[in-house]
């Protein structure tokens, strides 16, 4: 007698895909073959524990974000850019900083010297903000902002301009990457030591799920663990090892689980392996729900659903033969979509050494646009689940993963957070890290492991580089700009304001938002309360672990 | 301004002057035992002996490179012109090594701190030569305290730990430190016990296990030789807890030695035993060639007889120590 | 190192930092281990370091060569100022910068004082070389008046 249970599961994933609106498209072949939205079992996809999706219609609803990440210049450079995006009908602003932005200090500060407006816009003070959202409404798009030290300061800058447009901060959608532990662990954009920023962060949280409903606070990321060298399973596990140390301090902050874990969302890399990164996809949203329900004691389903933000591999891109990369992208998104992501962003070919050329950006977009609406992955939902490789790769990554949670629960006594900490303390990330860099890197050299165009098939490069220039233009503009800025204000009040906040932040009761907007709406530069915090909080100088 | 074709000796005067460069390269002569080094070691003896040396060992992940930090630091703020040198393992296959532990105590010292990282491997005669002339050639320049800092694994990294004027082993809760204490003869070494990582469950134990260990060696007679018993200081190395006090007990401890006559005699025990070092590592040299280089006549057969055994290797070694006067 | 009656060195002394922001410390790490691999002592700053560490770890270390790890497109700015902070300590030390610089700066930073650049597809061998023909080159010139 077969077990009613999964006729019932089948039952509601029909329920539930009949209730969807559908794209108007015709889901049939090239050929004109219809093809059904579902092939196979359980579980189903918009069904705990989403290994097949979050949604029982997949792509067939909606397809996924393409949310070309883009940066540069002054602020208002990138405010024309923002501008364009929107009249071109997109609703999704994706904000890249420049690097003393990024570290949490200033144009002016000695090591700015070169940097300022590169790799992003340059954002020193409430000034430069408003410079970036000019005449945009905030109620109507949504933004993304990748940036992490002094997330708590772009933040409340942010909240500062649409109060200043008569924007109230319940209407503020949008995410702001603000991940502090990867920082630690591969990207090295930290400032604070891990408890002083772990505290920032619940503040944060505790901030949003009172008083911003639609704004996420943290993209959980993988992308740049990947990058410093870790391999799919190193990636998978820490990533998610990394967002349940998350739930672990919101809890203990106070907030119920339902409370900020359905606006947590995460953001993965994509690399050549094809089926690795399926399976790695795949298992992460199987991991994630049943954590949160049977560890964390989730009850609304929102909080066991992981949502994703794929970006293809920048590492993966090589200079040589530069243009044969539009094939390993097109690879890359093709996993990320049958991996189920909710938003991608595709690598330009010419990205290996310097900023893409429009060109090439504008080809990257083509590229998952190709994917999208030609090759038909898009008509059927998980359409690699069952497939029996598929399947073990899925188990094979969850299992991995897990050895690795087992581990941090040992040396964090049971608690995700405190292995976290210890991990960081101990050298246990940045270890594991190095070692699967080196251990490619000699594979590569030794010629065990092969890629194209640089240890073998070499011939075809014409030694060609991509290389896009900023001129000197934006830091002489942007220097100037923070000078008169501070010129400007009220210098007595940005004094007492930064003295208050530093007594706050030695109170760990005090949550530091309320301050921290008052703060910046002094115009008290970037670094300035970057500074009135390390002298609280203490700089984070790495221990060497090789 | 180059050191370039400066002799030893203008190269000291340098060093004494403050230029930290030219410190840097008397230390390298001494490492290498270069030529230059007996030039430099004697330039250095007449003028050193000042210094309190202070040696830190422990295992790895004891966080003793972190307390060292915090010690320099307090050393630094209460004016003290110190010195660090951080040992750190070669890799016995290539005879490399990555040293890493300058940058984080860097940040933490004040700047008129010398830090030295020094690999365990490389040194002509081995680490436990190229130690005591480096310390020598600090303490001449001028640095007081000078802290040495090893990794408590090997035999030699502990015995160079132990030639300090005062030494300190650093244990941690989880590691089985009590007792790893007592098998690598820390447990005789140690002047000062620092339990680090005290916010950790285990702390306490490790503390009563250490307690336990010292009331037994006392009992059987062990510790006769130092007459004092070791404290034990409880210290959080990341905050900077207890690292106040590990610095008084230190204090203390050195005081101590001053006093009951010990500390001349550790230093003229020190002194001795880099003289019976040299003179070991000379024989072994010389022994070394007359094995492989044939230095003196007849070995060759000696050796020939053992490879086809008609001698055995306690018959040829009887025969061959004869010779040693030879030598 | 010093005057000719000098023996030669068992190991190079080999100081490796990023300067200023740039965190991107994978490739550091693997030269790293490969200088390690070939012998040589490494004294590993890392990131976020300043000239003047940089040159205090000369200094104090005694060091034979500095490798310089660049992502960011600033090494036009950093390098060379490596090389005067460095010229105006009076320490003679070659500076060898590897990671991603476009081929038409190569000439440039060679003019500017920087001994060598090593590409992202450097082999390990290709490193370690590298570092020991710079050395070579520094203590086969002839002695600056």
């Amino acid at each position: 007698m077969s077990d009613p249970a999964p006729d019932q599961a089948r039952a509601a994933w029909q329920e539930a895909y009949d209730a969807t609106k559908l794209r108007d498209v015709p889901f049939e072949t090239m050929s004109g073959v219809p093809v059904d939205p579902l092939y196979g079992e359980g579980p189903y996809p918009g069904q705990y524990p989403y290994t097949r999706g979050l949604h029982a219609a997949g792509y067939r609803s909606r397809l996924w974000t393409m949310r070309m990440f883009a940066g540069f210049g002054t602020a208002e450079d990138t405010n024309a850019r923002f501008k364009e995006l929107l009249r071109a009908g997109g609703g999704g602003l994706s904000t890249a900083f420049d690097m003393p932005t990024l570290m949490g200090r200033d144009s002016d500060h000695e090591w700015a010297l070169g940097e300022v407006g590169h790799c992003g816009v340059a954002v020193d003070t409430l000034a430069d903000m408003e410079d970036l959202f000019a005449d945009i409404d905030l109620s109507s798009v949504s933004t993304s902002m990748t940036i992490n030290g002094p997330a708590a300061m772009i933040m409340a800058m942010y909240i500062a301009v649409g109060e200043n447009t008569g924007v109230d901060r319940a209407q503020l959608a949008g995410t702001i990457q603000n991940d502090i532990l990867k920082e630690y662990q591969a990207q090295k954009e930290y400032i604070f030591p891990p408890r002083p920023s772990m505290r920032i962060i619940t503040d944060m949280m505790k901030f949003t799920s009172a008083e911003m409903p639609k704004w996420h606070p943290i993209s959980i990321s993988g992308y740049h663990i990947r990058e410093a060298g870790s391999n799919a399973a190193q990636e998978l596990a820490f990533t998610l090892a990394n967002g349940f140390a998350y739930v672990e301090a919101a809890v203990a902050a106070g907030l119920d689980v339902d409370d900020f874990a359905p606006r947590l969302s995460f953001f993965f890399n994509s690399h050549s392996d094809f089926f690795e990164e399926i399976g790695k996809f795949r298992a992460a949203r199987r991991i994630w729900a049943r954590w949160m329900k049977e560890r964390y004691g989730a009850k609304d389903p929102k909080s066991m659903m992981m949502k994703f933000h794929t970006q293809t591999a920048g590492v993966s891109l090589t200079a040589q033969q530069a243009e044969i990369n539009i094939g390993r992208v097109a690879i890359q998104a093709l996993a990320g979509a049958l991996g189920g992501t909710q938003s991608l962003h595709t690598d330009a070919y010419d990205e290996a050494m310097a900023l893409p050329t429009e060109n090439a950006a504008r080809i990257a977009l083509r590229t998952q646009q190709i994917v999208a609406h030609e090759t038909g992955v898009t008509n059927v939902v998980d359409p690699l689940g069952g497939a029996p490789f598929v399947e073990w790769m899925t188990d094979e990554m969850e299992r991995r993963a897990e050895e690795v949670f087992a581990h941090l629960l040992d040396i964090g006594n049971d608690s995700i957070l405190e292995g976290a900490y210890a991990g960081i303390e101990n050298g246990y990330f940045v270890g594991e890290i190095a070692d699967a860099a080196y251990r490619f890197e000699r594979e590569v050299n030794e010629g065990k492991r092969i890629i194209v165009g640089v240890n073998e098939f070499t011939e075809g490069d014409d030694g060609e580089r991509n290389l896009l220039r900023i001129g000197a233009e934006v830091e002489d503009y942007q220097l100037k700009r923070l000078n008169d800025v501070k010129q400007r204000r009220d210098s007595a009040a940005v004094t007492r304001v930064l003295e208050r906040l530093k007594t706050e932040a030695a109170d760990p009761e005090i949550n530091l938002m309320p301050t921290m907007i008052e703060a910046v709406k002094t115009f008290a530069t970037e670094g300035e309360i970057v500074g009135a915090l390390e002298e609280e909080f203490g700089t984070y100088v790495e221990k060497v672990f090789l | 301004m180059s050191l370039r074709g400066l002799t030893p000796a203008d190269i000291f005067e340098r060093a004494l002057a403050g230029e930290r460069r030219a410190l840097g390269r008397l230390i390298t002569f001494v490492e290498r035992d270069a030529a230059e080094a007996e030039v430099v070691a004697e330039m250095a003896h007449t003028r050193a002996g000042n210094a309190h040396v202070i040696g830190i060992t422990g295992s790895p992940g004891s966080g003793k490179s972190t307390l060292t930090g915090q010690l320099v630091k307090l050393l630094g703020e209460a004016g003290k012109r110190a010195a660090v040198l951080a040992v750190d393992p070669s890799s016995p296959l290539t005879g490399g090594a990555i040293l890493g532990d300058r940058v984080r105590m860097e940040d933490v010292a004040s700047p008129d701190t010398f830090i030295r990282s020094m690999a365990t491997r490389g040194h002509q005669g081995g680490l436990s030569l190229a130690v005591p002339g480096v310390v020598r050639l600090l303490d001449a320049t001028g640095y007081d305290p000078i802290v040495i800092e090893t990794v408590g694994v090997g035999q030699v990294e502990v015995d160079i730990a132990g030639t300090a004027d005062t030494t300190v082993v650093v244990a941690t809760p989880g590691m089985g430190d009590s007792v790893q204490a007592n098998k690598a003869g820390l447990l005789e070494l140690a002047d000062l016990f620092v339990v680090n990582k005290a916010d950790r469950p285990g702390a306490t134990d490790v503390r009563r296990d250490l307690d336990l260990m010292l009331d037994l060696s006392h009992v059987s007679g062990h510790d006769q030789h130092t007459g004092m018993r070791p404290e034990i200081v409880m210290t959080t190395a990341l905050s900077g807890e207890g690292a106040p006090e590990m610095w008084d007990a230190i204090e203390r401890h050195h005081a101590a030695i001053i006093d009951n006559g010990q500390l001349a005699a550790r230093r003229i025990n020190r002194d001795v035993t880099e003289v019976r070092n040299r003179l070991m590592a000379e024989l072994e040299s010389r022994v070394d060639d007359m094995l492989t280089r044939n230095s003196l006549t007849g070995v060759t057969e000696i050796l020939d007889a053992v490879a086809e055994r008609s001698l055995s290797p306690t018959a040829a070694a009887t025969q061959l120590a004869a010779r040693i006067k030879d030598l | 190192m010093a005057d000719e009656a000098s023996p030669e060195p068992q190991q190079l002394r080999v100081v490796l930092a990023k300067l200023g922001f740039d965190g991107h410390d994978r490739g550091i790490k693997i030269v790293a281990r490969i200088l390690r691999d070939a012998g040589m002592e490494v004294i590993y700053l890392g990131i976020r370091q300043s000239y003047k560490n940089v040159v205090n770890a000369v200094e104090q270390e005694d060091a034979d060569a500095i490798g310089l790890s660049m992502h960011n497109a600033s090494h036009m700015t950093l390098a060379p100022k490596m090389v005067d902070a460095l010229a105006a300590a009076g320490l003679e030390v070659p500076v060898v910068v590897g990671g991603i610089v476009p081929d038409e700066d190569i000439e440039p930073l060679l003019e500017k004082g920087v001994a060598a650049i090593l590409g992202p597809g450097a082999s390990a061998e290709e490193v370690a070389q590298t570092i020991r023909d710079a050395v070579a080159a520094v203590r086969a010139e002839a002695p600056k008046a």
